[in-house]
Formats: structure tokens, sequence, C-alpha cells
């Protein structure tokens, strides 16, 4: 951040800095933490606190006969042990693998399509396709979920008009794509517009330069644009995968249609609230956010390493 | 899911983790509420009542407001906010949040039996036997008294009852010419021939339901839960989880119940329409019939719950609530002064003009009870049916100390059976195995 340093700072001759350094940091110090004061605060206290306070947590364990106690690093082993959470966990790393990439691919499809300029009714498409971004996702769940419903929700209808016998999509082996196909419904408008924003502010004169060359379309998009998007697809990438690892709200309402089929250890952040909200388990709970949130960070980084190494 | 996070993409992870700790960092902290010490005597309630002052109530049973109204005005300086903090599991999670914070306790709370035991061992309620609970032996069915009593304690005074009964729709049943089953043996028969008839129609709905299932359990003469003190005995192998697992699983396996989940839409619906043929439930039910499935009225009847053996008359207890005071209020005197008004003096009779199955002797023998015709039953004199069930709920039950988390993870466990080929005692063994996983981490002594 940029301080208002005195004018003869700037002025000075070469040989004085030594001398004058001292005050000089002080004074830009002290006006510095100023500025920033207000914001570390509230970044202390809406940020930091809870972090510290759930590390704190994790380190006790909290039982309805005998209380309170101290038991050191007791939960963090218990959390490696627990194969109610690894299975949560592969289950999200499965959704990861197989949602996000078909969520992607069909955003850039759509993206690359738009930018073409070949298409009509371009911004009428445009915002259809980013609409269900703006669908709040309890209600989205909601919706879906009568559509599933096999008795009177859409696949019931469907069933009944067509006299065929559709899978239940609430079904414990189908229920994982039901909910992927409602969060790729979700978010392909959301990253289509950040491919879409990435698209549009290629230079024009690249696109002409290679016309003029003789380059086909396709030519176009493997050789011009997508190379220059990349960052916008890293940067898609790494907000799926938080999303991914953090799959609450589509289970968790869906819960109340398919309870057989949702356990309350579906995914690491519903494990999490059913062990603080139903077990009254605070501290294992904080423990295994700590531990998902380790992990979560681990392959975020890494998803970015990779992505920015291609980049350069 | 995904929320938008500033484009700093490692900053974003590090909000990412600071959003899945958010969610933990509400709970945990001094639940250290105080114990049951002294709560006070008969005089102090009176003298509370003289005093006056404001009271909490947390209830989700419609008929309390009306008792709450009358309260108030015969004790014009008592102040009454009756407030719905959910239904069942929704009221317990708020109110275990709310000891555990130490803040915005309400000074009564309904609390089901089921659930009582949970809230007793952890100190959170008050010990109302000083108050003039101890006096009140005999004055409710032997079933809910016990509920309330944990040890030497009683934490609670009873406010419904749950026993069971069959409800049925005759139009279906007529139909079918299908006779009333009166045995389990029989009421698998019946499920053939309906869904055989017409595959639209289930004997009844079932997608695994905690209570339901160690009600029936109950009714076999069951005793998996083995309570005393923090020792626990959780076991499924007993001859009544047995027998009603074995049963059942032939409906399972047949496909003869309805997979539709209880208090939704389509259930309203498949009750209305004839899809559900009967519910085993509790006799608090009618209230849901009048106000949810209007298109059933005149259909519906109340007939004995089917029994494990011919001849027999044994039931079991469904749902049911008390009335508690938490012990973090600081006005356990006047409150329990709301308590008796509302399940001995008059509040009773009120409620039951509300519609709801009440718990004292005295009423449940009343002619001008049991002589009330049932419009909504075709003018059956369901309240017989009722109390007679009442009577015969078997003894020596007992709930979990932990039972709301246990109930919670049924679907886990359990609930797998209703949707592969594990069979309900493989479930129920699963569930027996979570649960004691549970207990010991909660510093109970569990055994099988």
């Amino acid at each position: 951040m940029t301080t208002a340093s005195p004018p003869p700072a700037v002025l000075g001759t070469q040989p004085e800095p030594a001398a004058r350094a001292p005050r000089r940091t002080r004074t830009r110090s002290w006006s510095g933490w100023l500025f920033i004061g207000p914001f570390m605060a509230v970044f202390a206290l809406v940020f930091l606190a809870p972090i510290a306070y759930s590390i704190y947590l994790s380190f006790f364990r909290n039982q309805l006969v005998g209380g309170n106690g101290f038991v050191g690093l007791a939960n963090y082993a218990q959390v490696l042990q627990d194969s109610q959470f690894w299975s949560s966990l592969i289950r999200v790393v499965l959704f990861l693998a197989v949602q996000v990439p078909v969520m992607l691919l069909i955003a850039l499809l759509v993206a690359l399509a738009l930018d073409s300029g070949r298409l009509y009714g371009k911004s009428f498409f445009r915002i259809s396709i980013f609409l269900p971004y703006a669908v709040p996702a309890v209600v989205a769940s909601l919706m879906w979920g009568f559509m599933y419903g096999t008795r009177f929700g859409l696949v019931g209808n469907i069933n009944s008009a067509f006299g065929i016998n559709l899978p239940n999509p609430l079904s414990p082996d189908l229920i994982l794509a039901s909910i992927g196909n409602i969060v790729t419904w979700e978010f392909i408008g959301y990253n289509m517009l950040i491919f879409y924003s990435a698209l549009s502010v290629i230079p024009k004169s690249l696109h002409e330069a290679a016309e003029i060359d003789g380059a086909s379309q396709f030519r176009l998009v493997t050789a011009i644009k997508l190379p220059a998007i990349r960052g916008a697809m890293v940067v898609a990438s790494i907000f799926s995968v938080i999303g991914s690892f953090q799959l609450f709200n589509e289970p968790a309402i869906l819960q109340s249609l398919a309870p057989n089929s949702i356990s309350t250890y579906f995914t690491p952040n519903l494990y999490a609230y059913s062990l603080s909200f139903s077990g009254q388990q605070y501290n294992y709970s904080a423990t295994v956010a700590i531990v998902m949130g380790i992990i979560t960070m681990v392959i975020a980084y890494a998803v970015q390493l990779r992505g920015m190494r291609k980049e350069s | 899911m995904k929320k938008r996070i500033a484009p700093a993409v490692l900053r974003g992870s590090a909000l990412a983790f600071a959003a899945t700790l958010a969610l933990t960092a509400c709970g945990g902290g001094g639940s250290d509420a105080g114990g049951s010490a002294d709560a006070g005597n008969a005089d102090d309630v009176a003298a509370a009542l003289e005093e006056g002052g404001e009271l909490t109530v947390w209830a989700w049973d419609l008929t309390v407001q009306d008792v709450a109204d009358e309260f108030e005005e015969l004790h014009p300086n008592v102040d009454v906010k009756v407030v719905n903090a959910g239904t069942g599991n929704d009221q317990y999670t708020a109110l275990q949040n709310a000891i555990a914070a130490g803040d915005g306790v309400p000074d009564v709370a309904q609390i089901e039996y089921f659930a009582l035991p949970q809230f007793a061992i952890a100190d959170s309620l008050t010990d109302i036997s000083g108050l003039g609970a101890g006096d009140l032996e005999g004055t409710f069915s032997p079933g809910p008294w016990n509920a309330v009593q944990q040890g030497e304690g009683i934490y609670g005074l009873p406010m419904d009852a749950g026993p069971m009964v069959m409800y049925y729709n005759t139009e279906v049943f007529e139909k079918f010419g299908v006779e009333i089953p009166a045995t389990w043996d029989e009421y698998i028969e019946a499920a053939r021939t309906i869904h055989e008839a017409d595959p639209d129609v289930y004997i009844t709905n079932d997608t695994g339901d905690a209570g339901f299932t160690t009600s029936l359990i109950w009714q076999a003469g069951g005793k998996p839960y083995q309570v005393d003190g923090t020792d626990v005995t959780v076991d499924f192998s007993d001859e009544g989880s047995t027998k009603f697992a074995e049963t059942w699983q032939e409906l399972v396996d047949g496909e003869l119940v309805a997979p539709i989940n209880s208090w939704t839409d389509e259930w309203y619906q498949g009750l209305g329409d004839g899809t559900i043929a009967t519910l085993n439930t509790g006799a608090w039910m009618p209230g849901n019939f009048e106000s949810g499935v209007q298109a059933g009225a005149g259909k519906w009847r109340v007939a004995p719950l089917p029994q494990w053996e011919e001849g027999g008359t044994a039931t079991a207890e469904n749902g049911g609530s008390s009335l508690a005071i938490p012990s973090a209020t600081e006005n356990a005197a006047l409150a329990y002064a709301f308590l008796d008004y509302a399940s001995v003096a008059d509040g009773v009779q009120t409620r039951i003009d509300g519609g709801a199955f009440p718990s004292t002797t005295e009423d449940l023998a009343s002619e001008e009870f049991l002589n009330r015709e049932f419009e909504y039953f075709g003018g059956q004199k369901a309240n017989e049916l009722f109390a007679e069930s009442a009577e015969n709920v078997v003894e020596g039950w007992s709930y979990l100390p932990f039972q709301v988390y246990a109930n919670s993870i049924f679907n886990d466990t359990v609930g797998q059976s209703y949707v592969s080929d594990a069979p309900l005692t493989e479930g129920l063994k699963a569930w027996q195995d979570a649960t004691i996983q549970y207990g010991s981490d909660q510093g109970f002594t569990v055994s099988e």
C-alpha cells in the first residue's frame, strides 16, 4: 500500500538515507497501521478469531458424562481413523472428478458459442444460461427434488405418460449423479460468465490476423482463444474444487426427501453439521472442519500451481 | 454451495477454510448450567404466582397457546410468551444450543418422552419433585409418569400421551373385501391382497422411522435399551426386536409399504386418496387428520393396534410430550405454576377440547371424554379405544439417555435395509454399533 512519505525523502541526496531511515520508518509504520487498523480489527475478529477458536475447541472433548477435558491431539487421531469421514471425502472427490470437468466443459462450449458471434439472439441465451445462478441453491434443490419424485414429480409423470419405468433419481445409486446434475445446472452460467468475459478481452486484431493467415474456426479456438483464457480456467477450476468440497445445501435439502440415500455423513460438511447439531460433538466437529479445511487448501493450491506452471 | 470468492486464489482457499470453521465455531463452551440444586418448594410456587413475572414457553403443540391465554387471564400479573422454536428434533437442537450458550433458554419447554432423559442426564432440567410434582403419584397413567422420572428426580409433567392404535381407511378395506387385521400376520396378508389387487395402493407407508421401529419393538416385548444411571445396554438381538425385524422384513421385501416419507405433502395426499390404507401411530393423530387430511373425513376409523400374539392386547407408546423446566431459568417456581396448570389443573380440559390426548387418569376415565364422538371417524367413539390402549402399554421400556442422537442416525443404518438387500436385523445391528460408539464417546459405560 502507498503511504504519504515526506517530500525530503524523495528529493533527498544519496548519502543521507542511512541516517534518516530509522525515523522515517517509524512515522511510516504508525500511519500505516492507522490505515489498516480498522481492517485488521475486523479481519481478526471475523476471520482469525473463529479459526483460532475452532483450533482451541479441537483440543478438547466435552462429554455428556464427565464434562469437558483437554485431550490433546486425540480428536485428530480419531478423524484419521474415522471411516465415515473418509467415505464422505471420497464421495466429494468422486463428485469433483466427474461433475467439475463436465460442468466446465459445457460452460466453455457455451462461452465459445456466444463469443463466436455466429449465434442469433446472443444476449437472450447469455441471460437464460446465467439465470439458474440467480436462483438460491435451496430453492433450486427443492425444485429439482420435486422433479425427481417418482410418484408425483416429473419423473413420475413421464413414467405414467409413456408407461415406462425410469430409475429413481433419488435412489442410493443415482443420488450423487442427481446432485451433480443440480449443481451443474446451477453453476454453468456462472462459469460461462467467467470464460465469456475472459474471451471478450482477447484483442480482435489477433482473430483478424489468424483469419488472414487462413486459420479455421477450430484452429482459432485451440491456438488463440484457449491459451488466452487459461488463467480464467484455473480460477474457475479452483472455485469448483472449493465448491465441491463444501457441498452441503443440495444434499441437506434432499435429505428430507431421500433419508435413506443421503446419510448424515454424505459430505464432509454435512458430517460436521450433524456432529455439531445432532450429536453435540462440537469439539470433534471442529476437528473435522479443520482437517477438511487443510485438505481443501492443499488441493486448491495444487490446482493453482499446476495451472500457473502451464501458463508460464 | 459455491460461493463467489475474492480473486486472489490463495486467499480464496483460506476463506473456504474459515467458512468451514465458522460452522462449528458457534458451539461448545460452558454447559455448566448449574445442575438441579434447590429449585424451591410448593410455597415458593404460590409466592411466585403472587409476585407475577414473565415466562417464555417453547412448544409446537398448538393447544399450548390457548392454555397460556387462560393462565394469563387467571393471573393478570403473569405474562406468558409461547414460542414455536421448531418441531421435535429442530427444537431440541435449538434448546441444546441455547443451553450450551447459556443464553436465550426458555423457562418452559415441550420435550418428548424419548428426549427427556438426554436433557435430564446433562443436568439441563430442573428436578421439580420438590416444587409439587412429588405429590402427583397416581395423577397420570403409568407410562408417561415413568417417562418423566430419571433416577430419583422428576424432570417434567406429562402433557399428553401416544398410546398406539391402528387408523384405517374403511373404503380401501371394503373395496378389496379385506378383513381388518387383528394380528401382524393378518396385517401382512392384508398388505399382499391389497397391493396385488391395485399396485398403487399400499397397506401403509414406511421409509424407516426410528420412533415407529422402537415402538413396535416395545409392543413386541423387546427391551433393547437398559439404562441404569450411566450404565447403558444396547441390544437388538432380544426376542422382541427379532420378532419385529423378521415380520417387518416381509413387508419390506415384498415392497408392500409405500416409499413415502411421513409428514410430506405426498403423505397427506396419500392418506386422503386411499393410497395409504392404514397408519399405526399414537392417539395424538386425530388433530392432524382433521387439519391435514380433509379429503379423508368420514373414511377413516380407529382399531386396536395389530397384535404379535393372537388375542393379545399389548400396545406401546409412540410420541407424547412433557413440559419441562430448563435449569438455566431463574423463574422455576413460576414456571412450575404454569406446568401445573397445563398438565394437572384446568389446562388439561382446554387441551382436550383442542384435540389433545391427555395422560391424566381422571380425564381418561371420565364419561364425557370416553363418549366423545369423532365426526372425522364417522361418529366413532375413538377415545374409548385410545384409553384402552393407554392401559395396555407394555411395561419396562426405557429410552436411551442419548436417544435424540440415536434417532438421527437411524436412516444411516436401519434405513439402508429399505433400499438394499441388507436385512433389517443387520440394519439394527449397525444401529446398535453406531449407538454404542456414540455412547462410549460421550462417557457412558455401554455394553451389548
